[in-house]
């Protein structure tokens, strides 16, 4: 293809499909649109390093030097509006248009938002460096904090206000906070951090509302309990910005849909990243997946599909990584409900330990907590293991 | 010059993490020694920790791969090179002579 491709989202999926698109050779134009302001960023940081202020802006830069040879033509703070399926041409909020012969879909996700509580002052929700910059100044002025929702985001926040000295108190929906991801034995050992770090861990409860009309005051449960609040983080997941393309026919569900290779149902279109619902052989299902690793690796496919030729081989192990007051967790693998989970090494007591999870026998997952060096060698005899779908 | 371990202490495939103000890792690649920065470039992770395979240490953390002889970054999310540093082997001790602060890092 020598035409123009335009990528859709200037984040992680859509700089790494630019990078893959010039790898496998492609010399047209490239055309790079996000609505932020900001060039590309990375986002882990933004509830680790970035927000406890050991880490600054210039960190987070995705974009390095070499990316320079990339000559990508840079439309940031336009926000695409629609996707005409026949001319494939990508719609502006402001009025413009670019026409291409090949679309990227990389337009991520945004957070979850608790109903009526936009706009009160006090409340966030992280995804962005704005909302990073937001609530970083926030807990600088405040001693208080709820957070609603004890998933890695969460829970990640919940321990960098602990370490900037807030008094934290994290309410949970579920009764085993990262059940989902870990399993519930795993997912109750990790949640254990919080109580190690003077955190307040209230599972089962659901929160009724927000208190306050000029600032947040207070997070009202279900069960009629007023946690007082200066601040408030929602972290109760994300939804992927698939709203843009209504209409357009391409394809969505749970994300934008595609086939293994990032195909839409529109030819010439691919999707990449969160906002993408792959076709996963092993699950038999679209899997919307939320992963940085996966944002950085699967554009290469979405590459191949769209130019031609042979696609990468693929590393079929997901992973991820969060850390929390100081512990490093890694999980790699693919689990699911029944999966049996192993101590192999170390001890929940010690906050150091490695878990195998097992399938009829055979491993099929893992999770270190402050064991890099055992889980690296884990993943690895994971991928050699799994036989690359 | 630092004195890391006996030579027999690091066998071929292995990594050891030298504390100091700035961590060191050494590796043995089949019998021949190599000593970087230990620390990421990228982020905080030990490259000790990582998985080596020929001259290459990729990072246990985002599997950004580095050139033991060079120091150099062979794709993202890692930008920088990390400093190589000359080791020195004498009557079966490994040692390492740190380089100095900014050079290497180029
Ligand atoms: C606070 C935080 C911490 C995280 N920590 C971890 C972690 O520890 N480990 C891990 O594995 N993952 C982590 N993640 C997840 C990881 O950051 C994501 O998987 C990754 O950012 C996905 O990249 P993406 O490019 O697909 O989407 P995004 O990063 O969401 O980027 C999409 C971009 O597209 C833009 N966009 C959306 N709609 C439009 C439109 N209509 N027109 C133009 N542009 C548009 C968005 O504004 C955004 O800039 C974290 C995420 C957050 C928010
Ligand atoms: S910390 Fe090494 S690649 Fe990110």
């Amino acid at each position: 293809m020598t035409g123009t491709i335009a990528v859709v989202g200037a984040s992680l999926a859509g700089l790494s499909a630019a990078r893959a698109l010039r790898e496998r050779g492609h010399a047209g134009r490239i055309v790079v649109i996000g609505d932020e302001v900001h060039a590309p960023y990375d986002r882990p940081p933004l509830s680790k390093e970035f927000l406890a202020g050991t880490a600054t802006i210039d960190d987070l830069a995705l974009v390095s030097p070499d990316d320079e040879a990339l000559d990508l033509e840079w439309r940031l703070g336009s926000r695409a509006v629609g996707l005409e399926r026949q001319s494939r041409s990508v719609r502006l909020a402001d009025g413009g248009e670019v026409r291409a012969d090949g679309v990227v879909l990389a337009t991520g996700a945004r957070a979850r938002r608790l109903p009526g509580s936009d706009g009160l002052p006090g409340v966030h929700v992280l995804r962005t460096l704005d909302d990073a910059v937001a609530l970083r100044a926030d807990l600088a002025v405040s001693g208080r904090l709820v957070v609603i929702g004890a998933g890695f985001i969460g829970a990640e926040v919940a321990s960098t206000a602990r370490q900037l000295g807030l008094d934290v108190t994290v309410v949970e929906t579920q009764p085993v906070p990262l059940a989902g991801p870990l399993g519930g034995e795993l997912g109750a050992v990790c949640a254990e951090l919080h109580a190690d770090h003077g955190t307040r861990l209230l599972t089962g409860t659901g929160v009724a509302g927000l208190v306050g009309t000029d600032r947040v005051e207070a997070v009202e449960l279900t069960d009629g309990t007023r946690l007082p609040a200066e601040v408030v983080v929602v972290g109760i997941g994300a939804l992927p910005n698939t709203e843009w393309l209504a209409g357009s026919g391409v394809a969505l569900g749970n994300g934008v849909l595609t086939d293994e290779g990032c195909a839409t149902n529109v030819p010439g279109v691919v999707a990449v990243g969160d906002c993408a619902a792959a076709w996963s052989v092993p699950a038999g299902r679209n899997v919307r997946v939320e992963h940085w690793t996966h944002a950085l690796e699967q554009p290469a496919t979405a590459a191949a599909t769209l130019l031609g030729g042979a696609p990468p081989v693929r590393c079929p192990v997901p992973y991820f990584w969060s850390d929390q007051y100081g512990a490093r967790i890694q999980f790699a693998g693919s689990r699911r409900e029944g999966d049996v989970p192993r101590l192999v090494e170390g001890d929940f007591a010690d906050r150091s330990f490695l878990v195998v999870y097992e399938r009829d026998g055979a491993p099929v997952a893992v999770l270190g907590m402050n064991q890099p060096r055992l889980f690296t060698r884990w993943r690895r005899q994971l991928r050699s293991a799994v036989p690359a779908a | 010059m630092i004195t890391v371990c006996p030579t027999s202490s690091l066998p071929p495939g292995e990594a050891i993490r030298v504390p100091a103000e700035e961590p060191i890792a050494v590796f043995n690649v089949d019998g021949e020694f190599f000593a970087i920065d230990d620390t990421c470039t990228h982020q905080d992770a030990s490259l000790a920790d990582g998985w080596l395979e020929g001259c290459t240490i990729e990072c246990p953390l985002h599997a950004s791969c580095f050139d033991l002889r060079t120091g150099k970054p062979s794709g993202p999310p890692a930008k920088v090179a990390v400093r190589t540093h000359q080791v020195v082997v004498a009557d079966g001790m490994i040692h390492v002579q740190v380089s100095a602060a900014a050079e290497g890092a180029a």
